[in-house]
């Protein structure tokens, strides 16, 4: 097997990383933003833990979709079962490009979601009993996070090896 | 499916039974006190604010007392406290305890007062301590720690920087001070950052031995004491003993105290009853012998009260139907499996004047998509499990707490149902263990189909159910409509669009595009095709003319109309949005795997098991927790945003009615809730 022949998994690889990478980034600043709000709504009243724990857990979720499709490649790939499948460099590169959506939506996403959270944590702080539609907001958002993970998933899918 | 009909009660009685008739109506609970007549010179409203704040503040006194209690000798409370709801109590025990209320009063009083003292005694030990510490280095003077002075010498203690020692100090003297030469510099103790010194010297060198010695960082002690060190010592320590036994005094007095704890809670909610009875006897417009009262209640216990009422007491009951424009308050009234999601529909807000309860209708679909978003048999087994055992254990948990329990013990059922059919078991813990510990792999199969073998017919179904909902949705729009006898906005509102999308999916379905998706492909006869065409067709144009048609001017009235299809991109981002039931699926089954498979990559022994165990429960309970909330958080979604958006606002006032609004304990007696 030559370096061109070697270069297909690589980028195949890349593409799991970057879709674990970049959405778990995004997920890790969203749901640390949406903590340091959490953490202030808690210490002037403790009682409102449960709820601003849950808003601060929902840009948590993109790095989760990261995983997913992380996993799906690197089972695709063959890396998990042990037996690398022999992949071409364009097949490396269709990968790669399948994991994009997810690495780049979910980066952003998380974090406008984290953003929107921090104001969700504030209508709790304010008026408890609006708790539905706090929760409301941040998951607007996650819908685009949960189409691209829609689009890398079907496409890492579809791509054959 | 239901808003409970209202209907407005006014009730006109003697004053002589007029703590006896607002005792009853608060312990019945079912009247929101509303009064459409104002003052005028027969009927006067009393000036009750000053009894009802003595009232509120009486049980704020006992709450604080209460929560002091707490910090003492904190209440053994198991975990499940919360659910456990407010205590029962008899009306005798509450009885007795209303007639020691005056000595239950005191005691809160002495609590407080007792708390005050604790925290006043733990300052004076504090600043004893500091006492100490500042006199510690000075212990091995056995003189009074102060400038004092014998007939020719004076004594003046201090401290100087660390570092410095005997010599030194005699330099800086000799340099500074030379004609000084009676000084006589004892050093008492040294520290790594002051050196403290006793200096003895003639009384008239000594103004300019201390000055020298200023210079070189000499500097008097910030406190004085008028005994000698090791005695003062002895004082503070003595006092300190002192304080100690207060406290302890105090927290053993606590203690008895505490014994009042659930008396002291009885006696709260009994003032915070009388202030609410207070608040509203306030409203009531009353005349010289008579009062009125008047307000909503629900029409199914009007009769009970009036009956109720009339026998007991001399008074006037008249029941009548709202007027037309009055916003009744609402309470919903559903059957026993769809009320537990009225906590849903609250949440986004009650119905409105002339809008349905859509909690019904709602609750098939919630549970439905639930299932679907969760979708795996044993987590949802554990959740229905979890749910209905907390709600056999606790039948007295609050009312909103046993209706969302029972919501999650309906949708892990779901889940559970819809796990079967995707085969999903802990993921795929059925063929990890059995490959792994066993040597032979075995799949559960699915009933229907695993969303990871053919993730695209599962986007299809979604997208399928997503039409259906937003359909309904619409349907009831419809009905609304019919119901409101508007037969025009009907047509154009919602027979138009049915049209337009129910043929743009028609002319959808046979077009390569779709085929790629469902990998079928669906042919049609000619003249269905040519119907979709013309579905869609009269819907567009329909839209396009009727939208604006309470519009004169025809350009804005196409305008408006050529705007409003342009919601058509609405309806697509809606139905779009139901792929999250495909995607939140595959995210619980796939991370379920990723954990199985890192369980799986311990050794195959009895240690390996272990480890593998742990890596199960604690991977699995958070799988579970997480997509738990996404499923909640996604389906209220899809109602909120998709399915109301098609034909409910919301924005009724919730049914307050006046009642015995009890914090800590409920008293048994006949009550409609």
């Amino acid at each position: 097997m030559n370096i061109a022949g070697e270069m297909g998994i690589v980028l195949a690889l890349l593409g799991a990383a970057c879709a674990v990478l970049f959405a778990g980034i995004g997920s890790a600043i969203g749901v640390g933003i949406a903590g340091q709000a959490a953490s202030g709504v808690v210490t002037e009243d403790p009682s409102k833990f449960a709820k601003v724990l849950v808003i601060q857990l929902l840009p948590g979720t993109q790095g989760l979709y990261g995983l997913l499709v992380g996993f799906i490649t690197l089972s695709k790939i063959g890396i998990l079962g042990g037996e690398l499948a022999d992949i071409s460099v364009t097949t490396g590169l269709l990968i790669l490009a399948a994991c994009l959506p997810i690495a780049i939506v979910g980066l952003l996403s998380a974090i406008s979601q984290g953003k929107t959270a921090v104001a969700a944590i504030g209508i709790v702080a304010k008026k408890p009993d609006q708790f539905g539609k706090a929760m409301l907001f941040p998951a607007m958002v996650e819908t685009y996070a949960i189409l691209a993970l829609l689009v890398s998933f079907l496409a890492v899918n579809g791509i054959p090896v | 499916m239901a808003v409970l009909k209202m209907q407005r009660i006014s009730i006109c009685a003697l004053k002589k039974d007029r703590k006896a008739i607002l005792e009853k109506l608060q312990s019945l609970g079912v009247l929101e006190v509303s009064h459409v007549i104002g003052e005028d010179d027969d009927f006067q409203k009393m000036d009750t604010a000053q009894q009802k704040a003595g009232f509120e503040k009486a049980a704020a006194s006992v709450d604080q007392a209460l929560e002091i209690l707490e910090k003492y000798v904190p209440e053994n409370k198991s975990m499940f406290a919360s659910l456990e709801g407010k205590k029962l109590i008899d009306q005798e025990e509450e009885e007795k305890v209303r007639q020691e209320r005056k000595e239950l009063l005191r005691a809160a009083k002495e609590i407080s007062d007792l708390d005050r003292e604790h925290a006043e005694q733990l300052a004076s030990v504090a600043k004893i301590h500091n006492s100490i510490e500042s006199l510690t280095p000075w212990l091995s003077l056995d003189v009074p720690l102060k400038p004092s002075e014998t007939e020719r010498t004076v004594l003046i203690p201090g401290t100087m920087p660390g570092g410095t020692t005997i010599e030194s100090v005699y330099e800086a003297l000799a340099e500074r001070a030379p004609e000084a030469e009676s000084a006589d510099i004892h050093m008492i103790s040294s520290e790594q950052s002051s050196v403290y010194l006793a200096v003895i010297c003639l009384k008239e060198e000594a103004g300019a031995v201390e000055e020298a010695l200023r210079s070189a960082g000499f500097a008097r002690p910030s406190q004085t004491w008028s005994r000698t060190p090791a005695q003062e010592k002895e004082e503070l320590l003595r006092e300190e003993a002192e304080c100690r036994e207060k406290i302890a005094a105090v927290e053993s007095r606590i203690g008895e105290l505490a014994q009042q704890r659930e008396n002291l809670k009885i006696v709260s909610d009994y003032y915070r009853v009388r202030a609410e009875k207070y608040g509203v006897l306030g409203q009531l417009p009353q005349s010289h012998r008579t009062f009125v009262i008047s307000g909503y209640i629900p029409q199914c216990e009007a009769q009970r009260v009036s009956d109720e009422l009339t026998g007991k007491y001399d008074c006037m009951v008249d029941i009548e139907e709202l007027k037309e424009d009055e916003e009744a308050p609402v309470i919903l009234k559903n059957n026993p499996f769809s009320a537990s999601m009225e906590g849903v529909v609250e949440s986004y807000g009650l119905p409105a004047k002339g809008e349905i309860d859509p909690t019904t209708i709602m609750s098939f679909f919630y549970v439905f998509f639930f299932g679907m978003m969760l979708s795996d048999a044993a987590y949802g087994a554990i959740v229905a499990i979890v749910c209905g055992v907390l709600v056999h254990k606790f039948p007295r948990m609050s009312e909103g707490m046993k209706k969302s329990l029972k919501l999650f013990f309906y949708c892990g059922l779901s889940t559970l149902v819809w796990g079967i059919l995707f085969g999903g078991y802990f993921g795929n813990i059925v063929d990890i263990v059995s490959e792994k510990f066993f040597g032979t792999k075995i799949t559960v199969p699915a009933v229907w189909f695993a969303p990871l073998d053919d993730p695209m017919k599962l986007l299809v179904f979604s997208l399928l159910f997503g039409v259906i909902h937003l359909f309904t949705g619409l349907g009831i729009k419809g009905y609304l409509c019919l119901k409101d006898g508007k037969v025009m906005d009907f047509i154009c509102d919602v027979v138009l669009w049915y049209l337009l999308v129910i043929g743009l999916i028609l002319m959808l379905l046979p077009s390569d595009i779709f085929a790629s998706i469902a990998q079928t492909h669906i042919v049609f006869p000619g003249w269905l095709n040519t119907m979709a065409g013309g579905l869609a067709a009269v819907g567009a144009v329909g839209i396009v003319l009727m939208s604006g048609r309470d519009k004169k001017n025809p350009a804005l009235r196409l305008a408006l109309g050529a705007y409003d299809l342009y919601n058509i991109t609405g309806w697509l981002s809606d139905v779009l949005s139901y792929s999250r039931l495909l995607a939140l699926g595959l995210a619980t089954g796939v991370i379920a795997s990723v954990i199985n498979q890192m369980g799986s990559m311990v050794p195959s022994n009895v240690i390996g098991a272990l480890g593998f165990a742990v890596i199960f429960v604690i991977g699995h309970s958070l799988n579970l927790a997480i997509n738990l909330l996404g499923a909640y958080v996604h389906t209220n979604r899809l109602q909120f945003v998709e399915f109301f958006g098609k034909f409910y606002d919301g924005g009724g006032a919730p049914f307050n009615p006046f009642k015995e609004n009890t914090k800590y304990t409920d008293i048994k007696e006949e009550t409609i809730s």
